[in-house]
């Protein structure tokens, strides 16, 4: 089957295009993080949204299970192929299609990367910026808009679904269709005031079609910018904080930090918050903003900014950020993962004491830390683990952790982000049961052939 | 009290007093382990060191006085992480060095400074294990100078200088020098070497050098670091040292016994907005003398200001780099 498969994909996307060798099924079947490895039957890298189409048609008729994959980055499996199948690389479709920098958006192919987009805004629209993930720079912006990523600018705009404007998609069946304004005008100017269907695609985990354009939010990109990093002492006090900083809405990005690496932050609370500004006296009157929201901690002596001479400030102002990067190292080997769960913002405490009695149950190396989403509605806490990928028993240690993490942050009232299947499982059984039918039934209505990444989001 | 004038008050920059007999008062009251405004306002600009004509050491009592009664010039999680950072990492081995030993304190990216004919032959000693700790005055923990210091010199004598055949020590940062000559006499720490304060080193270094002097030819101006003020006598040798470079240290209005903060530590403090203002009258009062350089020997003023004086087009150097361009290198 493996050779009329691929031959039959070489047939719509060249035979350069396509592998069903060993060595190929061997990469493309698991990721950096813990899930085990899913070979897929074959891996095909289509150029463009005929050649996607094709594709889908060609797997409806073998009955073939398809994967979509960006950068294959996101930690959780989800690009693994769980019941095999084709798994369809989006990476040669990364052009960045427009820039419109008076309604500051921009359209990209489902293989764009961060880092191209970076580049490209870089070169051509300096006035301009978009919202980075901390992955590395070769991850899509489809994979993190379709996960719900979040990135440096998200308590400005919230997390990177928020941003996204409309999208082109190749539905499981094989039709091609848009979503948001430009499925009426032309413009990629946002997904109001139509019925919303970019939902469908946003956190489905590939299982609903394959997006081959996307609109995004732009931002203004400042001359001047700068952080602040606020250290606190006790959690309970976080939450309060977190509200006070994003009440004055001048912040882009809030990250707040708790890690035993290097010693000296050990128990200690930090928050590094991101700002901007067109000239030096506006960003001056932000940072008094910011100062003044949590004065009265200050005051009390019980918390404060640590100061940081402007040389300092460099390596905290790099996006994307390389600390999680260098964490994910921590144990060589290549492995890393991390629970990020979606949570209310009271949660803070819980989350971060959670967090510390899994570390040292399971003996793993920790970081933990939290990306704020809008003007503190809700928050990314992530628990990370690092484990050295050869040595078995430490990925045993890291899955435990991350399984047990998943659990504990169901039970505060957290949702696991960009779950990993088992804790699709978990996520399942506490939702709703009226939720979970609806969405059986958009699948079976959309994917009749249950081609679309099977083995995610199913009991 | 006998003194009539209340220098160490009355000449503070920050703190403002009606008259001499409400500085006596708050005076008294520190002295006598009461309360005191001066006690929580203070910036620890160590200038009332300086400016006591009776040397009786008014700022080491103040930070005495602050820490006796638990009152942090800035939030207890700042001092703590700081003194965790700052901490001792027993990291440190025994490594040959030969005279000149210069001590780069906790700058190791400073080290590429000691160089050249200057520091012919010289050895360099840096990290943590000898940081001089002198930066706790402006957290009210002498009690942690009192710890660590002593730690830092068995640390340099048994590490380096013991068995190096020199007794000597070149402190390249002014708190160095302070530490291990004003903080120690007062604080009653014994220092088995001899500290030499950069400036001395240079500008004994100059009159063996001096046929390879360029002159610089050039004004330029000095942002005069907090620590200076315990060792007022280098102020004089740096003097000599801008005479012999021919290099033309324009008096300013922040210079000498005015000289102001750069606005580091108040950031540490919480103030920032004041910090602001430290570094605007700074640099304001720079520009209105067109100097070329802006000459720092304080690498955490440089820091601090370093940037903010490039964008307004004056070199940020320190001044030894100011002596290396006098020497060709
Ligand atoms: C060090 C490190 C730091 C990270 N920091 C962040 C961070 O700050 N914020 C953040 O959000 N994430 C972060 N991540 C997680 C992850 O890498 C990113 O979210 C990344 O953007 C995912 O993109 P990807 O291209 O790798 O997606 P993939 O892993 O390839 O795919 C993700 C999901 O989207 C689906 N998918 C991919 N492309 C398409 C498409 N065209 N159409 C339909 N479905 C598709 C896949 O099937 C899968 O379910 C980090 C990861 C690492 C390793
Ligand atoms: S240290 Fe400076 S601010 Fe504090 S009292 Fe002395 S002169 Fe005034
Ligand atoms: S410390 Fe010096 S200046 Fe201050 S009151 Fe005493 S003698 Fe006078």
């Amino acid at each position: 089957m493996t050779t009329d498969l691929t031959t039959r994909l070489g047939k719509i996307v060249g035979s350069r295009f396509v592998s069903g060798e060993a060595e190929e099924r061997y990469l493309y079947s698991m990721d950096p993080g813990t899930m085990p490895a899913a070979a897929p039957d074959a891996v095909v890298m289509p150029a463009n949204t005929d050649e996607v189409q094709l594709i889908v048609q060609l797997a409806n008729e073998l009955k073939v299970p398809i994967v979509p994959m960006g950068a294959g980055l996101v930690l959780s499996g989800l690009t693994r192929a769980l019941k095999g199948g084709i798994i369809v690389d989006m990476k040669r479709m990364n052009h960045i299609i427009e820039v419109n920098p008076i309604s500051r958006y921009a359209v990209v192919e489902g293989g764009a990367s961060q880092g191209m987009l970076k580049a490209y805004l870089k070169k051509h629209y300096p006035q301009l910026k978009h919202s980075m993930p901390d992955a590395p720079p070769i991850a899509t912006m489809a994979g993190n808009v379709c996960i719900h990523g979040s990135g440096h600018l998200s308590v400005l705009g919230g997390s990177h679904s928020d941003m996204l404007t409309g999208m082109e998609v190749v539905l499981p069946f094989g039709e091609v269709i848009k979503t948001g304004s430009c499925s009426v005008s032309g413009k990629w100017f946002g997904r109001s005031p139509l019925p919303d269907l970019s939902g469908l695609f946003v956190g489905w985990a590939g299982t609903t079609g394959i997006v081959t354009k996307l609109g995004i939010k732009l931002f203004p990109n400042y001359k001047h910018n700068d952080v602040l990093i606020f250290v606190a002492e006790d959690a309970d006090l976080m939450p309060e904080i977190i509200s006070q900083l994003t009440s004055t809405q001048v912040a882009e990005g809030m990250t707040p930090w708790m890690s035993p690496k290097p010693a000296w932050a050990k128990g200690f609370l930090h928050i590094n918050i991101a700002y901007g500004a067109h000239t030096k006296k506006e960003l001056t009157f932000k940072r008094n903003l910011l100062q003044a929201s949590v004065r009265e901690h200050i005051d009390r002596k019980i918390a404060g900014f640590l100061p940081l001479p402007p040389p300092q400030k460099g390596r905290f102002l790099q996006i994307p950020s390389p600390d999680l990067a260098r964490f994910a190292d921590l144990r060589k080997g290549g492995g890393f993962e991390y629970v990020g769960a979606m949570m209310a913002i009271e949660h803070f405490p819980e989350a971060y004491r959670t967090g510390l009695e899994i570390a040292e149950k399971f003996n793993v190396a920790y970081s933990l830390g939290a990306r704020i989403i809008g003007a503190g509605h809700c928050m990314m806490f992530f628990f990370a683990y690092a484990f050295n990928r050869a040595d078995a028993e430490d990925v045993k240690r890291a899955s435990d952790a991350l399984e047990a993490t998943n659990a504990a942050a169901l039970k505060i009232g957290g949702i696991p982000w960009k779950a990993e299947q088992p804790a699709q499982q978990q996520i399942i059984d506490k939702m709703d049961s009226g939720t979970f039918s609806l969405m059986n039934r958009i699948r079976s209505v959309l994917d009749p052939n249950q081609v679309m990444n099977p083995g995610n989001w199913e009991i | 009290m006998n003194c009539e004038t209340i220098d160490c008050l009355m000449k503070c920059q920050y703190l403002s007093f009606a008259d001499i007999a409400e500085a006596r008062e708050e005076k008294l009251k520190i002295n006598d382990g009461k309360d005191s405004r001066v006690l929580e306002q203070c910036l620890t600009c160590y200038a009332c060191q300086e400016y006591c004509p009776y040397d009786n050491n008014p700022f080491y009592l103040l930070v005495e006085r602050q820490e006796e009664k638990g009152i942090l010039p800035a939030p207890k999680p700042i001092i703590e992480e700081q003194l965790r950072m700052m901490a001792p990492k027993g990291r440190i081995t025994k490594q040959a060095v030969s005279g000149p030993v210069v001590d780069m304190c906790a700058f190791p990216m400073l080290t590429g400074c000691v160089r050249g004919k200057l520091f012919e032959g010289a050895s360099t000693i840096v990290g943590m294990d000898v940081f001089c700790n002198i930066m706790w005055l402006h957290f009210a923990k002498n009690s942690t100078i009192r710890q660590r210091v002593p730690q830092m010199i068995d640390n340099i004598m048994s590490f380096y200088l013991a068995d190096s055949g020199t007794n000597e020590l070149v402190c390249f940062h002014d708190e160095c020098y302070g530490t291990y000559t004003s903080v120690a006499d007062a604080y009653g720490v014994e220092v088995p070497f001899k500290p030499i304060h950069q400036f001395d080193y240079i500008n004994q270094r100059l009159n063996d050098l001096a046929d390879a002097v360029k002159p610089i030819n050039a004004k330029i101006v000095y942002q005069r670091p907090c620590s200076n003020r315990l060792v007022p006598r280098t102020d004089q040798v740096l003097d000599e040292i801008f005479e012999k470079i021919r290099a033309q240290r324009v008096p300013r209005k922040y210079d000498r016994e005015n000289a102001l903060c750069c606005g580091g530590v108040p950031r540490a403090h919480q103030r920032d907005e004041l910090a602001d203002e430290l570094v605007e009258k700074n640099i304001k009062d720079m520009l209105s003398v067109g100097a070329t350089y802006c000459v720092f020997n304080c690498p955490f003023c440089m820091a601090t200001l370093g940037q903010e004086v490039a964008e307004q087009g004056l070199m940020p150097i320190l001044v030894s780099d100011l002596v290396q361009i006098a020497l060709g290198e």
